[in-house]
């Protein structure tokens, strides 16, 4: 692995801790629903990384976070957050990120923006969303059809997210191209 | 920011990491069968006591489970509609006395001493394709690059706020980021130029 790689892959690392402990920043959200940008960073991660080391560089962050860096939305962090009942969520950026990539890898011949939509939602609201309620499952010992009331107040924040992350992977890729893993 | 993780050295500080760590494992694990409330409440005590012996500081300690309340209002009262009150009732206490014990080694172990306990087994992974300097590096490019982002992402937005009364449009997080990752390819160079050497020690074929 060469340096620019691992170099890349902490800095998506710190860019999700750091859009999770500026709260509300971007997202023009419904007032009342607890969002931040955080997951924003992990379909990010897949976008512009790829599968394989957006998932590293979440497996990172989450590694970090681990070791008491207080780096989670809401300034949470330390061994705590592997017994909370959002912990489905946090280990769920893992192959949220890994799919996320995947999309984009697979939706080459797509623009960007439609591409990074499309890879958005299946990475980071349909395996996060699945990974999320699993957990909610077993840790909070609740029912499909309970874990997914719960947790569906978030979803249209995090629709608007995915369009941010479009928006954002756009934007980018036309600043700096060598932006986005395997388009420039 | 980060140091605010770490309580003032106390007792608990001066158990070794590993023990620590192990003593939370088992805690935990003891914990998961538990459905009785009262034992919950004793276990709940203890972990209170322990966070008042730490002080004021440990009882600022606890406002960090704020961010989790409305969670555990959510599943405390799913479980009590269905299961009754006393279900509710132990499942939030089971998680509460989980969430303190574990913060109890993060605020009183540093990160350097966790990584210490964690280098044999990240060694085992090496033929896995893990390299423990490599882990390092990353570590610690991660805890310096959060700083430097926050620093640079508040600099850009109070550019835009003195500019405009309107809120921060996600334009401009798109410039961050694009600028970010331009950034990382230039630490990248000068970590080469300065003859960082990631490859491993032993020759091997070169990987692209």
């Amino acid at each position: 692995m060469e340096s620019r790689t691992i170099v890349r892959i902490a800095l998506i690392a710190a860019v999700i801790a750091v859009l999770g402990l500026l709260p509300g920043v971007v997202l023009p959200i419904a007032a009342g629903v607890p969002v931040t940008a955080q997951t924003l960073g992990v379909m990010l991660a897949g976008i512009v990384l790829g599968p394989r080391h957006g998932a590293l560089a979440v497996l990172l962050f989450i590694f970090v976070v681990l070791l008491g860096a207080p780096l989670l939305s809401g300034g949470r962090g330390g061994l705590g957050v592997l017994f909370g009942p959002s912990v489905g969520f946090l280990i769920g950026f893992v192959p949220a990120a890994f799919v996320t990539g995947l999309l984009m890898q697979r939706l080459k011949h797509l623009p960007v923006f439609a591409a990074a939509l499309i890879a958005a939602i299946g990475g980071g609201i349909v395996v996060e969303y699945a990974c999320g309620i699993v957990g909610l499952m077993a840790v909070a010992r609740m029912s499909v059809v309970q874990a997914l009331i719960a947790t569906a107040v978030f979803i249209p924040g995090d629709l608007l997210k995915a369009l941010a992350t479009a928006f954002v992977a756009e934007a980018s890729f036309r600043a700096y191209p060598a932006a986005i893993a395997g388009r420039a | 920011m980060i140091a605010d993780s770490l309580a003032p050295p106390n007792w608990l500080s001066r158990v070794p990491a590993g023990v620590k760590l192990a003593a939370l494992a088992l805690f935990s694990v003891a914990l998961v069968p538990v459905d009785d409330w009262r034992i919950l409440a004793a276990a709940l005590l203890a972990l209170g006591a322990i966070y008042a012996g730490f002080g004021r500081y440990g009882l600022t300690r606890l406002k960090l489970l704020r961010p989790l309340l409305p969670l555990l209002v959510v599943i405390g009262g799913v479980q009590a509609l269905s299961q009754g009150f006393e279900a509710g009732a132990v499942i939030v206490m089971r998680l509460v006395a989980m969430l303190l014990a574990a913060d109890l080694v993060s605020m009183t172990t540093t990160m350097g001493a966790l990584m210490e306990v964690l280098a044999p087994p990240l060694r085992l992974l090496r033929p896995l394709g893990v390299n423990p300097r490599k882990m390092s590096l990353a570590v610690a490019l991660v805890m310096r690059f959060v700083p430097v982002l926050m620093t640079r992402w508040r600099a850009r937005e109070e550019a835009w706020k003195a500019r405009s009364s309107r809120r921060v449009p996600v334009r401009l997080v798109a410039a961050f980021f694009a600028e970010s990752l331009q950034l990382a390819d230039r630490v990248a160079e000068a970590l080469d130029a300065r003859g960082f050497d990631t490859a491993p020690v032993t020759p091997r074929p070169p990987r692209r």
